[in-house]
């Protein structure tokens, strides 16, 4: 046999390369982590790649996974090879599907990145909820503990579902093993062939359905057969187990790399054994190696084939020397007996008793780890081995956390570490999701997997955050496979790399650094004062462990070689330079030529300049002396305030210092119930610039604080009476215009370590001086010299008194600018498009506001831990937020209006039963009241809190009952807040019934034109022309017109809007949409990342949108109907640019011409024939006269 | 009839040369300027500072590719197939050779010497028979003298000679206090030819928003009347060829420049009005006027009415109009 190719890939590329090469038909839908799954087959078929019979297969994107499983099943009906990929809630939605196609004996397997489903949270990492959760389908249930594994087992489960024609779900776990890189060996084609012989694929083929021998399939059934008829599948799945192995079989004849349904490992005589199945078997398969190498007499079996459940081959496998069990699920069934696989080997040893199978009594007991990717690590497996040894071993124990509430957590040896391979290594490195250094890492891989005899193994974490996200990456390199499923942990790295000076300051990188690592750290401090700018922290691990110290000025670097802020490839060097994998000049060697190979096509100028910019490093990384002892009586900071509220300290603040995993089961909420606005103790200090205000300048037009994505420039109104107790610093000026009292002053402030330095604000800052052209009345200026006056300034404006907001015309920019924002500081991208929106509408209505969030953008930067952006006023009212799910957040609002609208019907109802006591008229004010505005809203607050003041004296159990309903007298403003993949796909069908509906919510559409959140994902908004992931060569179809098809209900307010266009139409929609007392939808505008461009451009983006006519801009407002106007405003002018004017300008539709070409102008003058063809529609449509009844 | 000429060591076979225009993108137009009988065909310019500002472009893209977070890895599709401006022109040169019989001349604007001698080289490489260089400087700097300003050009056409076989042309503006100088200054430095004049945008200043903005050149700038004239001064003083561009419209023009000593008359805007076709119609009207004047050949008319050849040479130099008709009135 010839020497086997190895590659280095992630379990994703593993399993498509598989299913790409053995599938015809491929349904996909984005969600992660097993998007790059379709998103790879996806490129490869826009390439032109082919299957292993040599056709393209067919990609097609779905509007969800329910619609993905219902492409394959009639696929797969009509006779083809089809799959799909999906986690955690998708796999939910293929449920139906998967119980028919499994019904009917189809072959076929979906595969699966296994992630855990929603329940008190959204989480987007790996536990077996979701497979657990498929189990019941009559699927099959295949699963793969590693790279190589998913790679093969991959092969293996298509082979054995054609020939057993049980579906199968080839299951690994997410982000663990689906985002890993690892050397794995490649399968050679004719191991394709030899495993999926061609009369298997041609007898699926037979029993498809065919006008030339019709069938019919899918009948209804009745009491009389159905029953029979279902069992009549008892033998396909008693063989099942059996074809399985037949295949793994055949594979290790093939491949040699053997399989079994059930692996054991460990010490042939163990008294004491695991089960369990995913990547946690690998980090189990290194423990048990050192534990019996200590004379301990453990051993695990890894479940490959956990359905169908074959009780006897897991008997073939377990030693007879088995005394104590542990079964560990990385799953959770509330109110059960115990987890899914626990009681399957329960049932299986209960079951096989009369066997006589084992001598001894088998004590089993289960436990639960891992969920949500919590860590699970050679410290863990060595608990439950410990605790096995016990007399009477916990059952339903967990591992990983500490549970001091119901006390089922296993304590475990946090230092135990399994020892390190000769030879091998691992290193950490910090970084910034903007800085390049995953991508400079990943690159590092490959260069030691290609170019050494090395194994290699990487792993990308990533806080939750989309500006300024923290990446931590962890690598591992060796002589031998790398097994360990677990991240870096504590004195195990032999190089920590900080990519970024200021998490000295956040993070104590060096803990896990091992003795006599090397420490590479990227700060601008001279060689000679680097010692003393360290943390003492960091001087005192630097001595302790013997830590050899390397500065490099990365920055400085890329600024001299023409590298901009680019630092990754001078890291990477610096990163070879020290540790010496390679000999120096040939890693540079070989770095230069991955540079060639990524920017070689795209600019040679590029080549040239990271070329000269890894000479250049090498020049400048220096060793540091390291002193005698510890000079720094620099401490970190704490991560927020201490004048923060407990709960924030405890629990927010240790999850942002990084030590969530720490935090007790006691401390959080049983039901995912968090307190809001602390987002604000959350000081990220991102930007480098923060906008400074020219007081003398402006004109107070308020346009600043609109379009600021992070809610961190504000405006305030106050009387100058209070600036008596105003630090020095801060800035103010009588406030220009009729409307306010004399001697009221304005200021513009700046939240300095919350801005991250986008500088939109300066962009659509509209003066200037005629002094000089280039001042605004914003600037940006460095922040550093502004910070510690800024902050002071900012305190004190936090002070001030929010304006009356009875007295503030809200309909003006500057007036609705002066209401206190209740969405603040969230962790959306610098330049983010979506969030002056919400901003927005929180200023409008945010004490009265209840929303559902469908999952996106919008509820992470909205809700993922630790902080939120949503807040409250000083009399604690603010939005009340919550997300359900993707698909269902139209309904989800719409059950929050019936049920307010339920609650403040009987209120009334029993008011009328008070109009005794309480009076005629005050009932009637109270149930008749106008709370269409401001001063609407306050008079029915006064009016209600008299009611329950009153009720309160009554004190009968009726007035009582009123009293608790009495606040849903006051008005509550209903939104549904979701992005295009929601409203125009998954969740369609759903805005439509709620469209239809006529119940007064409003529903807010962030249309950024492709799915945002899982990476940029074509959807229905997404238009013609533009390249995006599932649409790697173009979008073929234009945009959906969703406004257009709201509009024909006829009863639907509609607005078209961009706020970077034309800010005052939206706001003007906004106030419209919400006092409208039927459904309101609102489609706004917003540029995302996804789109190719710099975002301090987002607000001229919006501006090419409309006035190429991209974007019309428009309301549609059926009051004006029931005037006798035409109910359609159009708020645009016809196109006045070339479409090419603006698809020029972003790199979505600039792309497809530079791959292209021909396509892309097909596409454009398309595109631009359509936009002026809708435009007219528009106009005709908005200059119809509207015939009077 | 013999209409051929020779311009920068080339022969051609007529003296009628289409000139940088958008056309030259299009294989299908030039096919057709071919057919129409244009002598060669001078590429559009290949500008290094587009090339540079694509980089930068392409280096933002990048770092946006790199812009990651935990659900997704970037954000747009990237393909290794991906084409830039450098390489999309070489590969129309190599197209237009092989397509083509008349020679093709490359024209390449640079803003740093390494851009230009980079990319001259890699248009000879790609097949051009001859580079046109469109060259133009302003000095802003009120200590840099008109020498050091011609110096610049005259050292970036010796680093060129030097890295390039090709013929080369240097297409110059007229905003030099000596044209014929400057000229001879080039020829020295083996320059194979002149071209005159580039026409440039211009600075305009917009009271709308009080921005700079660039305008297109004004029709004043294309002056057909102040090419003749510099055509006429150097025929006699230099060995070079001398091409003019702008402003031709139809075989009278282009027979006057020829009078005044032209190799070629380069054309451009008319073309782009009316279609690649009209190039025919043009060199007929110029065969015709050419017949009806009685010339036999191009170079039995070539410089015939130029500076040196005419009586009254002042034609040639007279700035003002009154001069003129004092000089008339003695």
């Amino acid at each position: 046999m010839s020497t086997p190719r190895t590659t280095i890939i992630d379990g994703n590329e593993a399993a498509v390369w598989v299913a790409y090469l053995t599938n015809e038909v491929i349904a996909i839908y984005p969600i992660t982590p097993s998007s790059t799954m379709g998103e790879l087959a996806d490129q490869w078929s826009s390439e032109g790649r082919t299957n292993h019979w040599g056709s393209v297969p067919n990609i097609t994107e779905m509007q969800s996974e329910g619609g993905a499983s219902g492409v394959i099943h009639g696929a797969l009906q009509a006779g083809s090879l089809a799959t799909t990929f999906t986690s955690s809630q998708g796999l939910l939605l293929m449920i139906p599907n998967m119980y028919k196609i499994a019904g009917e004996l189809t072959p076929t397997v979906f595969h699966v990145a296994a992630r855990t489903v929603a329940t008190h949270a959204l989480s987007i990492f790996c536990d077996h909820s979701d497979v657990m959760a498929a189990r019941t389908t009559g699927f099959g249930i295949l699963a793969s503990g590693s790279v190589q594994e998913v790679m093969d087992m991959a092969l293996i489960s298509q082979a054995a579902t054609l020939e057993g024609r049980i579906p199968l779900i080839h299951m690994f776990d997410g982000f663990r093993t689906s985002h890993e890189l690892n050397r794995i060996v490649m399968l050679e084609s004719e191991t394709v062939e030899a495993m999926i012989p061609r009369s298997l694929v041609q007898a699926h083929r037979d029993r498809s359905l065919s006008p030339e021998h019709p069938v019919i399939r899918g009948t209804s059934q009745n009491p009389d057969v159905f029953f029979q008829a279902r069992e009549q599948v008892n033998s396909y799945y008693q063989r099942m187990p059996e074809v399985v192995q037949k295949a793994m079989n055949h594979f290790a004849q093939l491949t040699g790399r053997k399989y079994r349904l059930f692996d054991y490992i460990g010490n042939s005589d163990a008294n004491r054994i695991v089960i369990l199945m995913g990547s946690g078997a690998e980090t189990v398969d290194v423990t048990i190696d050192q534990m019996n190498a200590a004379g301990e007499k453990v051993g695990a079996v890894k479940v490959r084939l956990f359905r169908p459940f074959d009780s006897k081959a897991l008997f073939d496998v377990l030693p007879r020397s088995v005394k104590q069990i542990a079964v560990l699920d990385r799953t959770k069934e509330p109110g059960a007996e115990g987890e899914p696989l626990y009681k399957d080997i329960v049932t299986a040893l209960a079951q096989n008793q009369s066997n006589h199978e084992f001598d001894q009594q088998i004590n089993v007991v289960g436990g639960r780890y891992g969920l949500s990717s919590k860590e699970f690590t050679p410290g863990m497996v060595k608990s439950i081995f410990d605790e096995l040894a016990k007399p009477e071993p916990k059952n339903d124990f967990t591992v990983g956390i500490y549970d001091d509430v119901s006390h089922k957590s296993l304590d475990y040896d946090r230092n135990y570490r399994v020892s390190v391979v000769k030879g091998s290594m691992s290193a950490v490195f910090y970084g910034l999701g903007s800085d390049g250094t995953v991508s400079a890492n990943k690159n590092t891989i490959k260069i030691i997997g290609e170019e050494t005899d090395n194994y290699v193994q990487g792993y990308f974490e990533y806080d939750s955050k989309k500006a300024g996200a923290v990446t931590i990456s962890h690598l591992r390199f060796g002589p031998d496979p790398i097994r360990s499923a677990h991240l870096v942990e504590t004195g195990e790295a032999a190089l920590v790399a900080c990519h970024q000076p200021q998490f000295l300051l956040r993070y104590d990188m060096l803990a896990q650094a091992a003795e006599g690592a090397i420490f590479l750290l990227n700060s601008p401090a001279p060689a000679e004062e680097v010692w003393e700018s360290l943390p003492r922290l960091y001087q005192q691990a630097i001595l302790d462990k013997q830590i050899e110290l390397y500065l490099i000025d990365a920055y400085a670097v890329a600024r001299k070689t023409g590298m901009g802020a680019r630092i990754n490839t001078i890291m990477q060097a610096c990163f070879f330079a020290v540790t010496g994998i390679l000999e120096t000049n040939k890693a540079i060697e070989v770095i230069k030529v991955a540079v060639e190979k990524s920017y070689g096509r795209k600019g040679r100028k590029l080549v040239k300049r990271n070329h000269k910019a890894i000479d250049e490093s090498l020049h400048q990384l220096h060793k540091i002396d390291i002193p005698e002892s510890v000079t720094s009586t620099q401490e970190q900071p704490p991560a927020v305030s201490k004048n923060a509220p407990p709960f924030v300290q405890e629990v927010t603040g240790e999850i942002i210092a990084g030590r969530g995993n720490e935090i007790p089961v006691s401390l959080f909420p049983a039901d995912g119930t968090f307190p809001l606005g602390t987002a604000a103790y959350e000081k990220r200090n991102l930007a480098l610039a923060i906008p400074v205000w020219d007081t003398d300048l402006c004109t107070h037009c308020g346009k600043c604080p609109l379009v600021c994505p992070h809610t961190a420039i504000r405006s305030k109104i106050f009387n100058q009476s209070l600036l008596v107790d105003a630090p020095r610093s801060f800035k103010s000026v009588a406030v220009k215009g009729k409307d306010f009292p004399q001697g009221t002053m304005i200021s513009y402030q700046v939240a300095p370590e919350d801005c991250t330095g986008c500088g939109l604000c300066v962009e659509v800052c509209p003066i200037r001086s005629k002094e000089e052209p280039d001042k605004k009345a914003l600037n940006m200026l460095t922040q550093a010299p502004l910070l510690e006056d800024e902050k002071e300034s900012w305190s004190f404006f936090t002070t001030i008194p929010e304006s009356d907001r009875s007295l503030i015309k809200t309909s003006t920019i500057k007036g609705a600018m002066l209401l206190e924002p209740l969405f603040e500081f969230s962790g959306a991208c610098v330049g983010c498009g979506e969030t002056p929106y919400i901003k927005l509408a929180t200023q409008l209505f945010g004490d009265r506001m209840i929303i559902a969030n469908a999952t996106g953008c919008s509820s992470i930067y909205g809700g993922n831990l630790p902080t939120t952006p949503w807040t409250t006023n000083d009399q604690g009212r603010g939005p009340a937020w919550s997300n359900s799910l993707f698909e269902d957040n139209a309904e989800f609002g719409l059950g929050f209006r019936l049920s307010i609208d339920h609650h403040a019907l009987v209120a009334r109802q029993k008011l009328s039963s008070f109009k005794e006591p309480l009076g005629e008229e005050f009932c009637d004010a109270l149930i008749n009241a106008d709370q269409a505005d401001e001063s609407g809203i306050w008079e029915q607050r006064q009016r209600v809190d008299l009611l329950k003041q009153t009720l309160k004296k009554i004190g009968t159990p009726e007035s009582g009952e009123l009293a608790d309903l009495a606040d849903y007298l006051v008005h509550r403003s209903v939104w549904i807040i979701g992005g295009d993949g929601w409203a125009y796909d998954i969740g369609f069908g759903g805005l439509d019934h709620v469209m239809a509906s006529g119940k007064n919510v409003n529903i807010l559409v962030l249309d950024t034109e492709v799915y945002s959140n899982t990476g940029g994902q074509t959807s229905k908004a997404t238009p013609r022309g533009a390249v995006a992931k599932f649409s790697a060569g173009g979008k073929p179809s234009g945009k959906k017109d969703l406004a257009m098809m709201a509009m024909s209900y006829e009863n639907v307010y509609v607005a078209q809007i961009a706020s970077g266009a034309k800010d005052v139409q939206t706001v003007r929609a906004f106030l419209e949409a919400e006092s409208y007392a039927g459904v309101s939808l609102i489609i706004a505008y917003s540029p995302c990342i996804a789109h190719g461009v710099d975002l301090k451009n987002a607000l001229r983006q919006q501006e090419l949108a409309v006035k190429s006519g991209h974007w019309p801009l428009f309301r549609f407002d059926p009051r004006r109907s029931e005037r006798g106007e035409n109910p359609l405003t159009l708020d645009s002018k016809e196109p006045s640019i070339a479409y090419r004017d603006f698809i020029d300008t972003e790199a979505r539709f600039s792309f497809l011409g530079r791959t292209r070409p021909e396509i892309a102008e097909e596409h454009l003058n398309k595109s631009q024939s359509q936009v002026i063809a809708r435009y007219r529609h528009y106009q005709q449509l908005s200059e119809l006269q509207v015939e009077e009844d | 009839m013999d209409i051929s000429t020779q311009y920068l060591g080339l022969d051609l076979k007529n003296p009628l040369v289409p000139s940088a225009s958008p056309m030259m993108k299009s294989l299908d137009s030039v096919r057709k300027l071919e057919d129409a009988g244009a002598a060669a065909i001078i590429m559009h310019s290949l500008f290094e500072e587009e090339i540079s500002h694509e980089h930068e472009e392409v280096m933002l893209l990048m770092e946006q590719q790199e812009l990651s977070h935990g659900e997704g890895s970037h954000f747009i599709p990237t393909y290794e197939d991906y084409a830039n401006g450098l390489d999309a022109y070489l590969e129309q040169i190599q197209r237009l050779k092989s397509t083509l019989e008349i020679p093709v001349i490359a024209s390449l604007n640079g803003i740093s010497l390494d851009g230009w001698i980079d990319n001259g080289r890699k248009l000879e490489e790609a097949g051009a028979d001859a580079l046109e260089l469109n060259v133009f400087f302003i000095a802003t700097d009120s200590n840099q003298s008109g020498a050091e300003v011609e110096d610049r050009y005259t050292s970036l056409l010796r680093e060129l000679r030097e890295n390039v076989s090709i013929p080369i042309c240097m297409k110059l503006s007229s905003h030099f206090s000596s044209i014929p100088h400057l000229v001879k200054q080039l020829e020295i430095n083996g320059a194979a030819g002149v071209s005159l004049f580039n026409c440039f945008y211009q600075p305009d200043i917009s009271t709308d928003t009080l921005q700079v903005i660039p305008t297109p050149p004004s029709s004043s700038e294309t002056n057909m009347l102040l090419r003749m004239r510099w055509i006429a001064i150097l025929y006699s003083q230099v060995g070079l060829s001398l091409g003019v561009t702008g402003g031709v419209k139809n075989g009278n023009d282009a027979l006057k420049f020829l009078l005044a000593g032209a190799d070629v008359v380069q054309l451009c805007t008319i073309l782009f009005e009316k279609g690649p076709e009209y190039l025919a119609q043009i060199l007929t009207e110029l065969k015709v006027k050419m017949e009806q004047l009685g010339f036999d050949s191009i170079s039995e008319l070539k410089g015939s009415i130029s500076h040196n050849a005419v009586k009254d040479r002042q034609a040639f130099e007279r700035a003002q109009y009154f001069r003129h008709l004092t000089v008339r009135g003695r």
